[in-house]
């Protein structure tokens, strides 16, 4: 068993109550056992206790105690006995917990750990130096066929990988973590195998949205193969950082595969079936998958609605020196591979979006409106202009 | 194979319409009130019939166990609770059943309140499953609304279900520590009996269910049990969400049908093993409790109840953690072992001593600083936690490493031997260089 204690004297606050919203919640966690069992709700009112000050004070415990009417010793016992309990103050922008289990463990989670204590500090439990980041190892978490994961106050962001974990950390640390979507890192709909379904394959009984998008998605597998070369030819022009010479056969055969994508994409415009295939993924499901989940998710459905195809932004084919989106606050390496398979290269691009194509691209990541939150077109603008130096003029930072 | 049409859980990978509304259009709620006009005991008949094993781990017969509950009530309330504190290693089936096909659940409550006379059903989640938590108090939130739960319901039959939720003790995912933790008190397990059935939730009768188990029951009762009973092997019916993780090409969460033969099992679902059959090292079948077993006994096994028992493992939750050649077992079983020794609850002393004591052998094994004698002695240490403890955690402890010394003996002794001449060379090193 592990052994807890209580935080030191000197850093325990003098008093505790709830705020007025978390009252309220408490109110409805007693209310939801017999009566004289009130010592029922002591753990969901330690947890709010808990979310209101990110660690459990000992006021609060007594405070809770009271509340129920117990005596001190039960809920202290209580408190020290779940491991969830925060006894300590944590990091104030982000408690990272990784899972160590050896589910886990055998997909790297050691190197997680490596991460955490590179960049927050070296020992588990520990606040960096700016009391904002702390990290611990947890037991499983129950995410194991999403593995490596670690957890971030509610949020478990699943498929890691060290690199990953440290752009998430920079993110919370900078006071950004609406820049990640929980959830499963790579590409993959949350427990499903990465790659695709091997099983409910068929619709259930489909919503006639749903289905209209899987058969355009199926239909216009042209766009989605003619990505692919191409990206391959310029990743190795890249990767040798030498000039495009009309000589070189890899580079005839990616200007074949550039015509070919320029034709794709033209029809695309004009007919555009092939609004929601993306040439970065591997298989032309997933978005008619995030199709689907966006059309579920019930606020969101107007928002669907506006996915027609006529907003989507006009993409372009890939310029030699494309912009790095990644300097747009909010633009990940995941985000920018994603606008990029929309053709979306250069800050110009997306200094131009109007309303409309803002709400499409915004419903195509289903992002619940971060791109005007962020306000990408301005900062694009401001990038477009004069490059980072115009960023900083504008925004009195540097960008990301 | 199974085919889509007999999958329970449609909705696992939240695809689709979550609300009321989507699941009603997947065929969930559908006849549920004819259902329970049928009376008590033909519900508890079918369910019998349909040779449903609890999927919690131990797998005792649903269907029984619901009987257990006393017929008439002696002024005390009866108690449905639904254990979602899933918290097994390697374990997340519940955790896709309760944020993606909630309504499963919560129609099952409903069902199996019914059958035992309970108008009252707690549903534990764990404390980690907070979006989960949200997710479903939303979907039950909505069934209020719909006049499926609660007063006057619909359904003739009244049914509160109330959510509860732990804070990340892995040992409140037995029943009875379960109860107490619902109680609000530690999570250490009670003696039994008397059994919850007599004596459960605040002195009443209770029946301790798994998410998973009480999911299903719906469809088998739409469908009827025969249809369960129809796929599978007998004893080993129905269908089963099976968890594959570690060293596959695509781990997922996938329903199969029970008794599907591992290779298949992976191929189908998971791309293979990372590096090819012939990498398969071992793989513990059922979650971290049960033992391993090694590559070329498991590969043509049926994953089910009995064949698992017969290798000496299980199916528990039938949480596939699968190890290639490049896992050092002795590590990732030692990493069970600290897992063990953290979540004891340190009621009984065999347990919690012994979680301890053998973690500590088993990081000395990993390095090989130890003694070939000291694994017997660690064996029969094992053998004296398991079966002395008041709940199963001791055993659970236990398992893993007896699986490991059954199977890979060879390899920790190689290990020691490594140390050994390791610390040999090295002072004789040490040695040379003084003088």
């Amino acid at each position: 068993m592990s052994v807890r204690r209580l935080a030191d004297d000197q850093v325990q606050p003098a008093k505790f109550a709830f705020n007025r919203d978390f009252a309220a919640q408490a109110k409805v966690w007693v209310s939801k056992y017999p009566k004289g069992r009130e010592q029922s709700a002591v753990i969901p009112l330690l947890m709010l206790a808990q979310e209101q000050d990110g660690w459990v004070t000992k006021t609060a415990i007594e405070h809770v105690a009271d509340m129920l009417r117990m005596p001190y010793i039960r809920a202290l016992e209580v408190a020290t006995f779940y491991t969830q309990f925060q006894l300590k103050p944590i990091g104030t922008r982000a408690h990272i917990q990784v899972c160590g289990t050896t589910p886990c463990m055998l997909r790297g989670s050691e190197a997680l750990m490596d991460v955490c204590r590179s960049k927050i500090h070296a020992e588990p439990q520990h606040l960096n130096e700016a009391g904002t980041l702390s990290w611990e190892e947890v037991e499983c978490q129950g995410a194991c066929v999403n593995a490596p994961m670690v957890m971030i106050f509610k949020d478990a962001y699943e498929d890691l990988t060290p690199e990953r974990l440290a752009y998430i950390i920079d993110r919370f640390e900078a006071g950004r973590p609406q820049d990640i979507e929980p959830g499963p890192q790579i590409d993959r709909v949350f427990s499903a195998p990465a790659g695709g379904l091997t099983s409910l394959k068929e619709e259930p009984k489909p919503a006639a949205k749903t289905k209209a998008a899987a058969g355009a998605a199926a239909k216009s597998p042209a766009p989605t193969q003619a990505g692919k070369p191409k990206r391959e030819g310029e990743s190795e022009t890249l990767g040798t950082s030498r000039p495009v010479t009309p000589t070189d056969q890899k580079d005839e055969a990616n200007a074949q595969s550039k015509t070919g994508k320029a034709a794709a994409s033209r029809s695309a415009g004009a007919k555009a079936p092939a609004a929601v295939s993306d040439p970065a993924r591997p298989a032309a499901r997933k978005p008619a998958a995030a199709e689907t989940v966006a059309s579920v998710a019930g606020p969101a459905t107007p928002a669907t609605a506006g996915l027609s195809d006529r907003s989507r932004p006009a993409g372009i084919d890939r310029p030699a020196a494309p912009d790095d989106l990644k300097l747009i606050s909010g633009v990940g390496p995941k985000l920018e591979g994603t606008l990029n398979s929309l053709g979306i290269y250069t800050f110009k691009q997306v200094a131009g979006w109007k309303k409309a194509e803002r709400d499409w691209v915004d419903g195509y990541l289903n992002f619940k409106g971060r791109i005007d939150r962020d306000d990408w077109v301005r900062q694009a603008k401001a990038l477009a202009k004069g490059g980072p130096e115009e960023y900083f003029k504008v925004f009195g930072k540097k960008p990301r | 194979m199974l085919a889509d049409k007999d999958r329970i859980f449609t909705n696992i990978y939240g695809l689709h319409d979550k609300s009321l509304k989507g699941a009603m259009a997947r065929g969930h709620w559908d006849g549920t009130k004819g259902i329970l006009e049928k009376g008590r005991d033909w519900i508890i008949n079918e369910m019998k019939a349909s040779g449903l094993r609890g999927r919690g781990g131990a797998g005792f017969p649903t269907g029984l166990k619901w009987s257990f509950m006393p017929k008439e009530s002696d002024g005390r309330p009866h108690y449905l609770v639904i254990n979602a504190d899933e918290s097994e290693p390697g374990t997340c089936k519940d955790r896709d059943i309760l944020r993606h096909d909630p309504h499963t659940l919560i129609e099952g409550c409903v069902i199996a309140g019914f059958s035992m006379g309970a108008h009252a059903t707690y549903i534990y989640v764990r404390g980690e499953y907070m979006r989960e938590r949200e997710a479903l108090q939303a979907a039950i939130d909505e069934c209020y609304d719909a006049g499926l739960l609660g007063k006057n319901s619909k359904l003739g039959y009244d049914m509160d279900i109330y959510v509860h939720h732990g804070a990340g003790a892995y040992i409140c995912g037995e029943e009875t520590a379960l109860l107490e933790s619902l109680e609000g008190k530690k999570g250490q397990p009670r003696l039994k009996p008397p059994f919850p059935a007599n004596m459960g939730l605040y002195g009443a009768p209770t029946t301790v269910n798994n998410v998973e188990s009480i999911a299903v029951a719906p469809t088998i009762l739409r469908r009827g049990g025969a249809w369960f009973a129809g796929i599978g092997r007998p004893n080993n019916t129905g269908t089963k969400l099976f968890c594959v993780s570690g060293h596959v090409k695509t781990p997922c969460t996938v329903e199969e049908a029970m008794s599907i033969p591992f290779r298949e099992l992976i191929e189908r679902h998971c791309g293979g093993i990372r590096g090819g059959w012939d990498n398969l090292l071992a793989v513990i079948p059922g979650g971290s409790s049960v033992p391993l077993v090694p590559a070329a006994q498991i590969i043509d096994t049926p994953m089910d109840f009995d064949s698992l028992r017969d290798l000496k493992s299980g199916l528990g939750t039938a949480a596939v953690i699968v190890m290639d050649k490049s896992t050092d077992v002795i590590k990732a079983i030692a990493r069970l072992s600290a897992f063990y020794k953290h979540e004891s609850c340190g009621q009984c002393t065999p347990c919690r001593e012994g979680t301890g004591w053998m973690w500590r052998v088993m990081e000395r094994m990993v390095r090989g600083n130890a003694q070939k004698r000291e694994i017997d002695m660690l064996f029969d240490v094992t053998k004296q936690i398991e079966g002395h403890t008041i709940c199963a955690l001791g055993d659970a402890a236990a398992w893993p490493i007896q699986g490991l010394i059954r199977h890979f003996r060879p390899e920790m002794e190689a290990r020691i031997d490594q140390y050994t001449r390791n610390a040999v060379q090295s002072r004789n090193t040490v040695l040379e260089a003084a003088e």
